[in-house]
């Protein structure tokens, strides 16, 4: 049997954690098919096409499918379950929002946000916000899996040749409706996705001086997150939120300024492969995680990182 | 409308987590349980509803061992009107819950089911939306704001890229965020007006439902643990670090 990959796109363009997701399934079984559910989002069936690990794109065009609702979409993965071993898709808010409503009504017990495929059937994932791994066997006939995406390497995007068929559409769900959609919009790279990483935390005060932040994140070409305890206090807006509840992401470099790391926070940030700490109390815990850690005043230390990053003749971007 | 809140027992939020040595699973004995945070949010949202008049009833269930009662005590302290204890033994997976909770709202019939988006013991992020398709409704996912309309809600959800707006027809189901509300703390008063307040007890095998495991854990370790790092005496040492020995800059 083969592995039924669910994509997340925006009609235009596949979401990069699609590309990581096709990764880890891949790795569970080579016969990968991608279904697309969307609205006019032929170029999007295109791109997948390219993808050398897809084998076949099955493309559900139709206008009831132009607003994502996990309510339309799962009907539609239903009816097309039945020749696949595996059901995955990325987990993110679009997979977290869409899987549990599949798996239910294929009466399948969900494997969520694995780390690492171990065999078909056997994953590691986190559990207790990463305090612990789990090795866990999933015995249903058919496995329903989310990936994380950090964890798995973005699949390349060219050299492909997959076929792509018409899948059929279903019937529209009537007791939702959608009705506006709230983009952060930013030049700055994705969080997700990002190799550097500037957070601030409850530290940073107010809103106004995660300009110190942004500064530097403009200089290093990274994105800005944020603990839970700065987007509560609505310093910044949720979608920098890096954590448990939040974003998780795996950059090669984590500055976490002002940010105390709380176990919910490190949950987020801590398999990043550097990690500077920047906080004043010297006993924060998130100097336990930090390979740099330096004990300053951020007001003072953030406008003199920018000064000696200026200084720098080259910065790797 | 009627609301039935969901609420977990997990261990509390601020202990740090340590795994058996025989590898079978993480140490619970003696460690500070307490309600699965976002649970408190949704208790908090269906008494602010009730408070508001739009809300009638409030009945917060609870699946597990005697000691989960505890959850749903703390519920009835801080507005909830009665409560449902379902009786199961060892960990049950979230399928196995919602249908133990579709059972539930199959009896109990309520226009809304609330509960945390997510437990923070085994981070699944699963069982709103099995309720949900198990009983064919609308599912509105990690709400950050609920506005209640007549027959019907308008939800902001938190997303990956910002925030999403949608309108769901009751009867609904929806999933609580955090940054939802502030839940209050019970008042000693309410809390020993509580325990007079009514608890049913059912149990899970009463119900008719499978519920027997799909997943083995074959084993639960430490994650890899960060090398110890070092401390830096000023900005420029870290600049320097970050350049020449790190390479990320």
């Amino acid at each position: 049997m083969s592995a039924l990959l669910i994509a997340e796109h925006n009609n235009k363009e596949v979401r990069p954690f699609t590309l990581n997701a096709i990764t880890a399934a891949s790795q569970i079984d080579q016969d990968l098919h991608v279904l697309l559910i969307g609205s006019k989002a032929d170029e999007v069936a295109k791109t997948l096409a390219n993808v050398p690990n897809v084998k076949k794109v099955i493309h559900v065009d139709n206008e009831i499918y132009e607003n994502y609702l996990a309510e339309n979409f799962t009907p539609v993965i239903v009816k097309h379950a039945e020749n696949y071993s595996h059901i995955i898709c990325s987990a993110n808010t679009f997979g977290k929002n869409l899987m549990p409503r599949v798996a239910a009504l294929l009466n399948t017990s969900q494997v969520s946000d694995i780390i690492k495929v171990i065999s078909p059937d056997t994953y590691l994932r986190p559990i207790y916000a990463g305090n612990a791994f789990a090795t866990v066997k999933s015995t249903d006939q058919k496995k329903c899996i989310t990936i994380r995406p950090t964890s798995f390497d973005p699949a390349a995007t060219s050299g492909g040749s997959a076929e792509i068929v018409k899948g059929e559409a279903a019937e529209a769900f009537q007791q939702i409706k959608f009705i506006k959609r709230e983009e952060v919009k930013s030049d700055r790279p994705e969080l997700g996705t990002a190799r550097v990483v500037i957070s601030g935390g409850r530290g940073m005060q107010n809103s106004d001086n995660f300009k110190l932040i942004t500064a530097i994140a403009d200089k290093l070409n990274a994105a800005v997150g944020a603990s839970r305890a700065a987007v509560d206090a609505g310093y910044i807006t949720n979608d920098h939120q890096v954590g448990q509840t939040g974003k998780v992401v795996v950059p090669d470099l984590y500055i976490a300024v002002g940010i105390s790391g709380a176990i919910q926070h490190l949950a987020g940030m801590k398999e990043s492969k550097i990690i500077v700490a920047i906080n004043k109390d010297g006993e924060a815990p998130i100097f336990s995680v930090a390979d740099y850690g330096l004990e300053a005043d951020l007001f003072e230390a953030l406008p003199q990182f920018l000064e000696e990053l200026n200084k720098l003749n080259t910065i790797q971007k | 409308m009627k609301i039935l809140v969901a609420v977990k027992r997990v261990i509390d939020y601020n202990v740090q987590v340590r795994v058996k040595e025989d590898g079978t699973g993480v140490v619970t004995d003696n460690v500070k349980m307490s309600t699965n945070p976002p649970d408190d949010n949704a208790v908090e949202e269906a008494v602010k509803i009730k408070e508001s008049g739009k809300g009638k009833e409030i009945v917060a269930v609870t699946i597990g061992e005697d000691k989960a009662q505890e959850t749903v005590r703390k519920a009835l302290a801080v507005g909830a009107d009665r409560g449902i204890h379902v009786k199961s033994e060892g960990i049950l997976e979230p399928l196995a819950v919602s249908k133990i909770l579709q059972k539930i709202v199959e009896k109990e019939k309520p226009d809304l089911v609330f509960m945390g988006k997510q437990a923070i013991d085994d981070d699944c992020n699963q069982t709103g939306q099995m309720l949900a398709a198990l009983l064919n409704w609308p599912q509105a996912t990690f709400a950050s704001k609920i506005n209640v309309k007549d027959k019907s809600l308008e939800v902001t959800r938190e997303v990956d890229e910002g925030l999403e707006t949608i309108e769901v027809n009751t009867p609904a189901i929806v999933t609580c965020d955090l940054r939802l509300n502030e839940p209050r703390y019970a008042s000693l008063p309410n809390i020993m007006k509580a325990k007079k307040k009514p608890l049913e007890q059912i149990n899970a095998s009463d119900l008719g439902v499978d519920i027997k495991s799909r997943i083995e854990q074959i084993k639960v370790e430490e994650p890899p643990k960060r090398k110890a790092g070092i401390k830096v005496a000023n900005v420029a040492e870290l600049v320097q670090k970050l350049k020449n020995e790190a390479k990320v800059i």
